[in-house]
């Protein structure tokens, strides 16, 4: 019976002793707090983590009737349809420039990629004080004073939302460089005879093989990026949280659905069932969203 | 026939580049010079690009100054990345080795048990997380800062396709020798894969380092703070003075930026490896 469990040479054994203390972390840390929680969105869960009254789905009628709520969700739709083209054209472009590079392409692929060391708190303390500070001694005030322009209230204002160009950019700088580098391998990857062919086809430089070889033989690449843009623009937090929060608290505006869980769940409510529902009901999102992505864009069918 | 056309497109394009390239650097110089400025030059009407004093005293002022809990929140941070690195490394390299390399029947079930993680978004379990980790009475510790990270599936993940790669030679000459699985791994496998671990280490130190929601959660008192909080709580709240601020955030950012630089070739490979090759 030992020796069964223990395997030919003790073989289960050592799989265990190997994989064995990695295990069993991620099922405490990552699949008994999820499981938790799924538990805590069912309960009435104020200041506790182990609740007593049970309420059904409540947590979850709440969740989806608050406005706060489906607003979280239109603030990330809003944010994604600016950051995800932006960041998938300009890392791109700057992908195909760097490649075509003779000289120092190790330097500009290292200058683009070294904002990926930054933090979100400190590039957003940047962004916040010092180049959109709403002021005239910013750096984009500065600018904008060169050609008689009016300061702009950036992070302060609704009207118009010039807080977007903020948010924008600062995520823009921070990740373009990660994407950057996935593209260049992709495009290191197109063989070289493609080219060759399309030389003695006719095609000439520029768009036209862009169009017919270097863009349909990046396809994997494209759909990989696209879904890991629109799963981190669901998770942001950090820039929204350090760009818009003052002394005074959040601002009613601009708050995606992270920015939102984290003043229900942790905020003076400490509602944790509540916390918990949304929690779940974004997972599901999530889910779907990466689901449908995938299956639009045909992933894993084979490239052509 | 258009090699002049041509010439210049070469020529547009790297003006194009440098231009970029000095637009992605000025955000970079904008911390230091804030940070060796005077107050006056960081909030002067008429801003200049250059200050017009380098005042090198931001500096010793921020370690002397006992209000900002700079020195403490930076300690903090360095504890738990290196706790963090030395730890993730160990726990998945010996995971991903014997996903990759022991055989066992149910061996596949396991491996998508730990890709299924990475399915669920972190940053939407914040909030389960938390909930184990205040009944555990780990808020505001260290302990509950790093314990909880240590379980990286993504490292676990990057550590098995490499190993599935590793050459299976060496590790049968091991074998003939006597090693059994364990003393394999540490005499012929860890040290012939320097460029796996310091891939992973790297992402993971930089991961760590400048990650915040975790910290800002549990992290609720000021002895608790990372670097990250630190700079955030005085970015969000109170007034302090720019320029000691902006030290202190270019403090918290060069060392990182040398390793990052000295590392750059191994993360390039690690980020190339991380998935897009399915």
């Amino acid at each position: 019976m030992l020796s069964r469990l223990l395997g030919p040479q003790r073989r289960y054994l050592w799989f265990w002793v190997f994989t064995g203390p990695f295990v069993i972390g991620l099922a405490v840390f990552a699949y008994i707090p999820l499981l938790w929680s799924i538990g805590l969105s069912f309960f009435d869960a104020h200041n506790t983590v182990t609740p007593t009254h049970f309420v059904g789905f409540a947590n979850y009628g709440s969740m989806l009737s608050d406005t706060a709520f489906t607003s979280s969700l239109a603030t990330f739709a809003v944010f994604s349809l600016f950051i995800v083209p932006a960041t998938y054209a300009l890392s791109l472009a700057l992908a195909l420039m760097v490649n075509r590079l003779r000289f120092a392409r190790a330097f500009f692929r290292s200058v683009f990629f070294l904002p990926t060391a930054c933090s979100y708190v400190v590039a957003s303390m940047i962004w916040k004080l010092s180049v959109f500070n709403g002021v005239r001694f910013g750096l984009a005030n500065t600018v904008l004073g060169w050609f008689g322009a009016d300061p702009a209230a950036w992070l302060s204002t609704t009207r118009p939302p010039w807080y977007w160009v903020v948010i924008v950019t600062v995520r823009l700088w921070l990740q373009a460089g990660f994407y950057l580098v996935l593209f260049l391998a992709g495009l290191q990857r197109i063989p070289g005879t493609l080219y060759e062919a399309a030389a003695v086809d006719g095609a000439r430089p520029g768009w036209q093989v862009f169009r017919h070889i270097t863009f349909p033989q990046l396809r994997a690449t494209s759909v990989a990026v696209l879904l890991l843009l629109v799963i981190n623009a669901f998770q942001a937090f950090d820039e929204f949280y350090n760009l818009l929060s003052t002394a005074r608290g959040y601002p009613p505006y601009a708050r995606p659905p992270l920015v939102y869980l984290y003043y229900v769940a942790l905020g003076q409510g400490q509602d944790l069932g509540l916390g918990s529902a949304g929690a779940v009901i974004l997972a599901l999102i999530i889910a779907v969203v990466t689901v449908v992505q995938a299956r639009w864009f045909g992933l894993g069918r084979k490239e052509a | 026939m258009d090699t002049g056309l041509r010439g210049l497109a070469r020529a547009l394009r790297l003006v194009i580049l440098v231009a970029l390239a000095v637009l992605f650097l000025v955000p970079f110089y904008l911390l230091v010079r804030n940070g060796l400025a005077t107050e006056s030059d960081i909030t002067a009407p008429n801003w200049t690009f250059f200050p017009r004093h380098l005042q090198w005293g931001n500096l010793r002022e921020l370690f002397d100054d006992p209000s900002v809990p700079m020195l403490h929140a930076l300690w903090n941070s360095a504890q738990i990345a290196v706790a963090t690195t030395a730890g993730t490394l160990l726990l998945a390299s010996l995971a991903g080795y014997g996903l990759a390399r022991i055989p066992y029947p149910w061996a596949d079930q396991v491996f998508y048990g730990i890709l299924g993680t990475l399915m669920i978004p972190s940053a939407v379990t914040f909030v389960p997380s938390f909930v184990l980790v205040s009944s555990l009475g780990w808020v505001s510790t260290l302990r509950g800062l790093i314990v909880p990270t240590l379980f990286s599936a993504f490292a676990a993940f990057l550590f098995r396709q490499y190993f599935l790669g590793f050459p299976q030679e060496l590790e049968d000459a091991a074998r003939v020798d006597g090693l059994g699985y364990w003393r394999t791994y540490w005499r012929i496998v860890v040290p012939n894969s320097a460029p796996v671990f310091a891939a992973v280490g790297t992402i993971v130190f930089i991961g760590s380092w400048n990650s915040f929601l975790w910290p800002l959660v549990i992290g609720q008192d000021q002895q608790s703070w990372t670097v990250q909080v630190a700079l955030s709580t005085f970015t969000t709240g109170q007034t302090v003075n720019l320029h000691e601020l902006f030290v202190a955030a270019a403090v918290s950012i060069l060392p990182l930026l040398v390793v990052f630089v000295v590392l750059q070739r191994f993360i390039v490979a690690g980020v190339e490896r991380s998935g897009i090759d399915d």
